[in-house]
């Protein structure tokens, strides 16, 4: 059973040092995540939702316990093993979109194949793929400045999927997108999820957003407060 | 070939901050190939017109000779010994005497060299061939420097006074038969030039002389007691100085240059950590490692010359050739300069010159370049995602 889990936290801890007092960002969490789930994180700001990703993630490391990504613990990769990690298998998309403002989209797209060792030809269709799934083919050529905010998400969408990872960490996705476009990125990141059965995991307080999951965990003071898993997309129900 | 590429891309998609950067580090390229070229040159002009004219292929002096010390002069000279005699009949050689003397223009007692030099003569392109006597009186050659500060022209007679191998003091009225215009001063200034068998005559010093030049493809040089072989790089050490010095001098207006060029470089640099933290942080969660982004940012700085040269050899090429072919006329009055320069100083840029001069810029750009993205091996990734600096 062990090795059907994707990822595994055991009594994770993160702290930071506040002062002469110590801040607990994450507090004993223990929590597991199979392939193709789509669940978020949820609770106030400061819960420890980002922090979470950024350990599952392998961009920071944790305090106590243990993380088991890919069958990988975290805590033991050295820098460069972290950056093969993130590489091959981690997708992620920010709330701020973070694309690269000098490159194109197709640019933007292509940069996390570039360390891939993959053929020109490769990349190409690779990255049309992705920007076909994100329904922004014809917008390859342009430059982040010229995009709207739901564009540029997409965009960060395209990037994040176009290695097909087995995992894409959202950090607040949405919270910079008006509902409309907020619903066409859910959509998009539903069907890739289905379709390549991805594992999202978001960290949010958007409405919109939990509404698609089919596994919310709340989070209070670094704490696992609830893990609920849903049969089915939680649009219609209550959270 | 990844990260080259993307630096490339990134430098480019930088905009006017590249080019600004770009076009003052191209202007250091062309000035320093410009202006070393021009040293380089004249060191080659002040040198060739020096052999040509002076030096030949080097020459024995008399062991008494000293062209820093006139006070030896009455003491330095000598029968010219066989082996350099053979060497002088065969064309190889020509001996000149010097002796100090006086001269009086316009009423006024001048001290002189009076050399003496054989009208025949093959071995250096001097023009010796006024000096051909043909009505009793004693032809003299000067220069147009010594011309000048006398007042003498082609036809004045002018009295010449000097002491004799016995120490006796003697004169001769000498007529101005020719005034030659020579780049090189060291036969010009504070000279006046007779035939060598009349100065011998009247000196009483036959078949004597202070030095001899040899030609310039001479091959064996033969060792005699008494007289010193001095070679070119001897007698070119003062010039060789001179150009040392000079380019020493003209380095600090490059290097000042450079330093603006790469102080732009440092500064684009520095602002460029502080101002794409998140990038780094994006390309941290996209897989690369911290030595890989700090490749990209050196590269990106060091980059800045390759493309310098490229746009530093659109516009300077044409203006180095153009200029190597038109050259730089020298002000008036450079005469006075007391080194052979010719009226127009034609600089010369050697592989060596432009290779050099790139490596130069593209290594002090490269380490300008690296030394502040040392900052990022201490970036943490959230750290970078925030838009902090660890």
């Amino acid at each position: 059973m062990e090795n059907s889990f994707l990822i595994k936290t055991k009594d994770l801890v993160k702290t930071y040092p506040v002062g002469h007092t110590t801040l607990f960002a994450l507090n004993r969490v223990n929590l597991d995540f199979k392939p193709g789930e789509f669940a978020g994180l949820v609770g106030p700001s400061g819960s420890g939702k980002t922090t979470f990703l950024n350990i599952v993630g392998s961009l920071d490391s944790p305090s106590e316990g243990s993380v088991v990504v890919m069958g990988k613990k975290i805590e033991d990769l050295s820098h460069k093993q972290a950056a093969w990690l993130r590489n091959k298998n981690i997708g992620f998309i920010f709330q701020t979109f973070n694309l690269l403002p000098v490159y194109t989209v197709y640019e933007n797209v292509e940069f996390p194949l570039l360390l891939l060792n993959l053929s020109p030809k490769e990349r190409k269709e690779k990255v049309m793929k992705a920007l076909e799934w994100v329904k922004l083919a014809d917008r390859a050529k342009s430059k982040p400045a010229q995009l709207s905010g739901g564009e540029s998400q997409r965009v960060a969408v395209a990037r994040a999927i176009v290695k097909k990872p087995s995992i894409i960490l959202a950090d607040e996705p949405t919270a910079n997108l008006d509902a409309e476009n907020s619903f066409n990125i859910l959509d998009t990141m539903e069907e890739l999820n289905h379709e390549l059965n991805t594992t999202f995991i978001f960290a949010t307080h958007d409405e919109k957003v939990i509404k698609y999951l089919r596994r919310k965990i709340t989070l209070v003071d670094g704490k696992v407060t609830k893990d609920e898993v849903y049969e089915q997309k939680n649009s219609k129900g209550d959270n | 070939m990844i990260i080259p590429k993307l630096a490339l891309r990134n430098l480019l998609g930088a905009g006017l901050r590249t080019w600004l950067n770009v076009v003052v580090l191209s202007l250091s390229f062309v000035l320093i190939i410009w202006l070393q070229g021009l040293y380089i040159g004249m060191g080659d002009q002040i040198k060739e017109a020096q052999i040509d004219v002076e030096y030949g292929g080097g020459q024995y002096w008399h062991e008494s000779y000293d062209p820093y010390d006139p006070l030896t002069l009455e003491d330095a000279h000598g029968a010219v010994p066989d082996p350099i005699q053979n060497k002088i009949d065969k064309d190889e050689a020509t001996p000149v005497l010097i002796a100090q003397a006086t001269i009086y223009p316009e009423g006024r007692l001048q001290v002189i060299l009076l050399k003496g030099i054989d009208p025949a003569q093959t071995v250096v392109n001097f023009p010796s061939q006024f000096l051909v006597q043909e009505n009793g009186e004693i032809p003299a050659l000067i220069g147009t420097r010594m011309a000048k500060s006398t007042g003498l022209k082609i036809g004045n007679m002018i009295v010449v006074r000097w002491r004799d191998a016995q120490g006796t003091f003697d004169a001769r009225d000498v007529y101005i038969a020719q005034i030659m215009k020579t780049i090189v001063p060291a036969v010009d200034q504070g000279q006046i030039w007779i035939p060598l068998e009349t100065m011998r005559e009247l000196m009483g010093m036959q078949n004597e002389a202070s030095l001899v030049v040899m030609a310039k493809d001479i091959e064996e040089l033969p060792v005699v007691s008494g007289w010193n072989f001095k070679s070119l790089e001897f007698l070119l050490a003062d010039v060789e100085y001179l150009i040392k010095t000079k380019t020493t001098g003209g380095s600090i207006m490059y290097m000042f240059l450079l330093l603006l060029a790469m102080l732009a470089i440092f500064n684009t640099q520095v602002l460029s950590i502080f101002r794409r933290k998140k990038e780094m942080g994006t390309m941290m969660a996209m897989g690369f490692t911290r030595g890989k982004i700090i490749q990209l940012f050196t590269l990106e700085g060091a980059f800045h010359s390759v493309l310098a040269g490229i746009v530093a050899a659109i516009y300077g090429i044409p203006f180095l050739v153009w200029f190597a072919k038109k050259g730089w006329a020298m002000p008036e009055g450079y005469d006075d300069f007391g080194i052979a320069l010719g009226e127009k100083l034609f600089p010369i840029y050697t592989a060596g010159l432009v290779f050099g001069t790139v490596m130069l810029i593209l290594i002090v750009t490269t380490i300008v370049s690296f030394l502040p993205t040392r900052k990022i091996a201490k970036l943490k990734p959230t750290d970078a995602l925030r838009g902090r600096l660890s």
